[in-house]
């Protein structure tokens, strides 16, 4: 094997060897902690540009664990979607990274090794080829997920942590179940191969693979906060950090990456009798979620909670996009999907460095004392807002945009255009009114005891998403021709299949 | 056998989801841990029951049982049993933060709902 045939391991192992190093560097000064942790989530970078230049073709990269050939060992598969995927999290990390360094990192203890851990469980649950191993991976994010929900401790944090916590193991002891049922009939836990063995099932064995894997569609939606059970996410990203915060808005999607994954692969149109297990339920319930999130976002109360159900919402619009199943719209889902990412990760640092300026008011949506810098914050949330609210010409308007001309075939047209602009015009009128109430309605003078201007260096990483969401708007040709392949790709899994399991022949 | 196994399975998941809906941190440990044991009994079993035959190849062996079911209970119990350990610890932590063992931290005098 040539070394670049290892590079698909590379975005697994390189979070996990810096978790470990950090981990023995623990007693070493913050600076060498903090510039080891930076570097390693650069490095990804380059890494993830590189799978994505490589899949972009439609090659679909193997790595086989320890060389045990498919369907027998573990595989690692890097396509247009595990690529995108990647580059989306690596992008997002660094930002995430460079607001924590700042001050964020030391309010507990281990911060940089969790977040390493998370980058590492999030890459690994991108490229794994094996349901089981998807498991585990989701449980190495979780387990670090865990840690940096709680950094820093706090009443709300616990009380909010608790709740996260106890949700998720039931939801790994749901996996589990789907995964046993799934194994004990098909005898396999590839996911390819599990494609081939589910395509012939037998009969009497429907019952089982059907509820196997609604359950598994359960424990996607719990994961990616899908009506009903997104009721763990407001608190929880409202109360933790906001580097957290902001790593975690791409946690959602890992949810949402799976629920594409699985039923686009294992369940899609060739799946025989189990062929579109999903389609009766997805779309709606999207689309409902997008109206619960929404409502949400009108009667928030702080900022943060705004952000929290501004990633609620923006699951919904991207499952609706998955839902309706053609390429068109699984492209405007993907097209939507690092756009969303970066939106709610900029809001949630801009909640951060505006309750700072507030000072006592934190991100309370009342009006208080004028904040230094309110200009340059002022600046910041209006783009950020637009940026959230899906407005022209930002790339949250070219997703709603693709998404809406998607539907335009689809039974479901109307609700979806109703539902689609409505909540657009939701969020606008929310976001709106927490700018004036934030940065107009004000009285009094400065409170400087309590209050902290946000520094350069704070607003640096918020102006570095935005930037990528310009640079989305930019390159939307190329990235949107690379979100149709992607969907073409995911839609006629038989490429796939063949890559996977080509290897045993 | 197979009904006993089933029952097993069952009769912990039931008391399982029971106590992880109760209102206090404790009970919701037990359940969470009850519910690992019911799926690390249900993702052994999933390789068929067999008795005293070899999981390897073996020249003398007439019929085998499924070894990969055994690993995969091996990592799903390493991992539960960590999870178990975090959520004991956490339930510790609320209690001390919050000043009681209600799942939502109730206040004293208002946690009637025990």
């Amino acid at each position: 094997m040539t070394s670049f045939a290892h590079l698909p391991i590379l975005p697994v192992l390189l979070p996990l060897l810096s978790g470990i190093v950090l981990l023995a560097l623990r007693n070493q000064s913050l600076t060498l902690q903090r510039s080891v942790s930076l570097l390693a989530a650069m490095a990804l970078i380059p890494l993830a540009i590189t799978l994505t230049q490589t899949a972009s073709d439609g090659t679909h990269l193997v790595y086989a664990l320890g060389n045990w050939v498919a369907p027998f060992g573990i595989v690692l598969v890097v396509d247009r979607l595990a690529a995108w995927m990647l580059l989306t999290t690596s992008l997002l990390a660094v930002f995430a990274l460079l607001y924590a360094i700042r001050g964020g990192d030391t309010e507990g203890r281990h911060f940089h090794v969790l977040f390493q851990l998370q980058l590492f469980g999030l890459n690994g649950a991108f490229l794994t080829g094996d349901l089981f191993n998807l498991f585990v991976f989701f449980e190495i994010l979780l387990l670090a997920s865990y840690g940096l929900l709680l950094h820093g401790g706090g009443r709300n944090r616990v009380k909010a942590g608790l709740h996260f916590v106890v949700i998720n193991l039931i939801g790994s002891t749901l996996f589990l179940f789907a995964v046993g049922t799934l194994y004990g009939v098909t005898g396999t836990l590839n996911m390819a191969d599990l494609a081939v063995k589910l395509a012939q099932t037998s009969p009497e064995n429907l019952p089982l693979v059907q509820s196997a894997g609604l359950l598994l569609f359960a424990v996607f939606a719990l994961k990616a906060a899908l009506l009903p059970l997104y009721l763990w996410l407001p608190a929880a990203y409202a109360h933790t950090s906001a580097p957290v915060a902001a790593l975690f808005a791409i946690m959602t999607k890992g949810g949402a990456y799976s629920i594409l994954r699985v039923y686009s692969l294992m369940f899609g149109d060739a799946a025989g009798p189990v062929a579109n297990l999903l389609d009766a339920w997805l779309a709606p319930l999207a689309l409902i979620t997008l109206v619960l999130g929404m409502l949400g976002v009108l009667a928030s109360s702080t900022l943060k909670q705004q952000a929290a159900y501004l990633v609620v919402a923006s699951i919904g619009m991207l499952l609706l996009a998955f839902g309706l199943g053609t390429v068109d719209s699984v492209a405007a889902g993907l097209y939507y999907l690092p756009h969303s990412t970066f939106a709610a990760a900029a809001l949630f640092l801009l909640a951060d460095a505006i309750s700072r300026a507030r000072g006592s008011l934190s991100d309370h949506l009342e009006s208080g004392p004028i904040m230094q810098n309110a200009r340059v914050l002022g600046g910041l949330f209006f783009i950020v807002a637009v940026a959230n609210a899906g407005l022209p010409p930002l790339s949250g308007f070219l997703g709603k945009f693709m998404l809406l001309k998607a539907a335009i075939e689809s039974p479901l047209m109307v609700w979806v255009w109703s539902v689609v602009l409505a909540t657009g015009l939701a969020s606008m009128i929310a976001l709106a009114r927490s700018g004036s109430l934030l940065f107009y309605r004000t009285h009094g003078s400065h409170d400087s005891a309590s209050q902290t201007p946000p520094t350069s260096a704070a607003l640096a990483p918020i102006v570095g998403l935005l930037a990528l969401i310009v640079g989305l708007v930019i390159w939307a040709g190329p990235l949107s021709t690379y979100a149709t392949d992607t969907a073409e790709q995911l839609l006629a899994p038989q490429r796939y299949i063949d890559a996977v399991l080509g290897i045993a022949q | 056998m197979e009904a006993m196994i089933a029952l097993v399975i069952g009769v912990l998941t039931t008391g399982g989801v029971f106590l992880s809906l109760r209102g206090t941190t404790f009970p919701v440990v037990l359940g969470l841990t009850l519910l690992s044991y019911a799926v690390n009994l249900f993702l052994f079993i999933m390789g068929r029951l067999a008795i005293g035959v070899p999981p390897v190849i073996n020249a003398a062996a007439e019929s085998y049982t499924d070894p990969l079911p055994q690993a995969l209970v091996l990592t799903a119990i390493v991992i539960s049993f960590g999870m178990t350990a975090f959520v004991i610890v956490l339930a510790l932590k609320a209690r001390s933060e919050l000043g009681n063992d209600h799942v939502d931290g109730l206040h004293h005098g208002e946690d009637s709902h025990r």
